[in-house]
């Protein structure tokens, strides 16, 4: 929580065209532009998220650094933001990212038996890397498509009412 | 079911799943209509409120509030900027609905962000989604660009004079973002914790300027309440509860469904329209409005209404619209654990009743389903759940110990039989 109703800027010494890449910060740019001037830092949470799919999926702290420079943002501020969401990772991942809601409604109606499975038949328990590096098995917290359940996320879609066959059969096709 | 011509929020829904969510599938169900009219005749902004006060429009995303009236609490002739932001970081357990709004019915959306500010004079709006929800923002960033090229967003609105931009922000994982303030401080590039209150956002909101925040479903609902008129809207409902609802029904029935019903109807009725509890079994218990609202055995449920009024009389609340149903056989223990770990997860650290209370019951929910409890557990938890419900600055530290209150007082026997015999007295859901 914040009293402040100006942003904490702080204008890094360092050339801006040579942080990131010039595609990144055109599409950091498109964010930045839908807020005020002087609150650039509410383009924080795209940029980590733009970054991190550059990455491979997760961040480290030199490209955090980079958006801090970026947008004129205390290096603290970003690792604050980046450490708090749920969706930036800090270490290594697979090259996909398979997310199974635990919630109620996808507990209910079966998360738990799929986590199992993927654990006895994949050998990948929740917050574990494939020996292979194929993908990173994650629990998460309601996904919000409770109608479907259970739900999980495979990088950026949704799969609904997903059954053991269906995993195996989700985790066979990816690359 | 509402009938296909008094539905409010899927109001496209019965066209073809293919276009249902474009401009001009939402202008053939009477789209834009209203905003046009606004541009053409600006009509005095209080007389959209008292259409807004009439209807008994209340928010949609938990709390009830209503909406005419958030409105009329903005300093809407005070010079300087004002926002309007809409609170799409949908994410309570069992609510799914807004996801759909965004997916098959994006435009009333903007066009309720629309009549809102001008409502309560703001030229900027933010809608802020939640990271997960890809296909949603592509569908609402589809829209957003439909309807600044057919000018119906931008500056000099079809040369009104009137200005409304409006743009998404994309959050990134956490539940507490669905709190108003905690979502501002998201807007403005921070962790989401929850600001203390006063100032309310109305005085100093998003940038410290003055905003309202609005769920999905209520800005949803806006057009078609200034269309057919805020009695109409009323009457769909009942006193104090205007309007068909969306509900989400999820857990163990035949068909888990997202339906819009007028308030009011009765829950077997609801209950039937998702199919009835699955696998024939016996209605256990209802969690009627989202998880973070006390449980209410299947009896009393039988006989209780779908409104805000008649649940709070049932002893719970209508939150959200989530009515996660739990069937026979359902070991509750197992669910309150689940719910703990949730609120424990989501907790954002900030107050110390709630960053270490959701801890606490967490650990020892966990260990009573072990079969490790101890016979004061019951106690601890009651104690544990006491001392974090009102004191903390937002309401997720209640919404953490409500739960646990009204399974202790409704299901405590699995409790005592799990930590006597190690056991669960029912078998696992």
């Amino acid at each position: 929580m914040s009293f402040r109703t100006a942003p904490l800027a702080v204008v890094h010494d360092v050339d801006k065209s040579t942080l990131l890449t010039p595609e990144l910060r055109a599409e950091i740019d498109r964010h930045v532009g839908k807020y005020p001037p002087e609150w650039k830092q509410s383009a924080v949470m795209p940029a980590l998220t733009l970054v991190q799919e550059h990455n491979g999926g997760w961040l480290t702290q030199d490209l955090m650094d980079q958006v801090a420079a970026y947008l004129d943002m205390p290096e603290v501020a970003v690792y604050e933001v980046a450490t708090f969401y749920a969706m930036y990772d800090l270490e290594p991942v697979g090259r996909h990212k398979i997310c199974v809601c635990n919630s109620i409604s996808c507990m209910l109606g079966g998360a738990e038996a799929l986590l199992e499975h993927v654990e006895a038949r994949h050998g990948v328990a929740p917050g574990e890397t494939s020996k292979d590096g194929k993908f990173t098995l994650k629990e998460f917290e309601c996904l919000g498509a409770c109608r479907h359940a259970p739900v999980v996320m495979v990088d950026q879609e949704y799969h609904e009412c997903v059954t053991r066959d269906g995993i195996d059969k989700i985790i066979s096709k990816l690359d | 079911m509402v009938d296909h011509q008094d539905t409010v929020c899927f109001r496209t829904m019965r066209l073809r799943p293919k276009i249902r969510h474009t401009l001009k599938a939402y202008r053939s169900v009477g789209g834009y209509v209203q905003w046009e009219r606004i541009l053409r005749e600006k009509p005095s902004p209080e007389t959209l409120i008292e259409e807004i006060k009439l209807s008994a429009l209340r928010g949609r995303g938990g709390a009830g509030f209503p909406t005419g009236l958030k409105w009329s609490f903005m300093p809407r002739n005070k010079p300087g900027q004002k926002y309007i932001v809409c609170n799409s970081d949908e994410g309570e357990p069992g609510t799914c609905k807004d996801r759909d709004i965004m997916r098959y019915n994006p435009h009333q959306l903007i066009e309720g962000m629309a009549i809102a500010g001008y409502c309560i004079g703001a030229t900027v709006g933010y809608n802020y989604i939640r990271g997960e929800f890809y296909e949603p923002i592509d569908r609402f960033e589809e829209a957003l660009l439909e309807a600044y090229q057919a000018g119906l967003l931008g500056k000099d609105l079809q040369g009104s004079g009137i200005d409304f931009d409006l743009y998404t922000h994309l959050g990134a994982g956490a539940y507490i973002c669905g709190e108003e303030t905690a979502l501002l401080e998201s807007l403005e590039g921070k962790k989401g914790q929850p600001r203390f209150k006063p100032p309310f956002p109305a005085q100093a909101g998003l940038y410290g300027k003055p905003t309202t925040i609005n769920n999905t479903e209520s800005l949803a609902s806006v057009p078609v309440i200034l269309e057919k008129g805020g009695q109409w809207f009323l009457e769909q409902g009942r006193p104090n509860n205007g309007g068909p609802k969306l509900f989400s029904v999820t857990g163990h029935v035949n068909k888990p469904c997202n339906v819009e019903v007028p308030l009011g109807t009765p829950f077997r009725d609801l209950l039937a329209l998702a199919g009835g509890v699955s696998g024939g079994r016996r209605l256990k218990a209802v969690i009627p409005g989202g998880s973070s609202v006390p449980v209410v055995p299947g009896e009393v449920m039988m006989e209780t209404d779908m409104d805000y009024d008649s649940i709070a009389k049932a002893g719970s609340m209508l939150g959200s619209g989530a009515v996660i149903i739990m069937a026979e056989g359902t070991c509750m223990v197992k669910v309150l654990a689940n719910l703990a770990h949730f609120y424990a997860h989501e907790s954002c650290g900030q107050c110390t009743p709630c960053r270490e209370g959701t801890g606490w019951l967490e650990r020892v929910l966990e260990r009573i389903l072990h079969g490790q409890g101890r016979p004061s557990d019951l106690d601890l938890l009651d104690n544990v759940a006491g001392r974090i419900g009102g004191r903390t600055i937002c309401a997720l530290g209640d919404a953490a110990a409500m739960p646990v209150q009204s399974f202790l007082k409704h299901y405590r026997h699995e409790f005592e039989h799990l930590i006597e015999h190690g056991t669960p007295l029912v078998e696992a859901a």
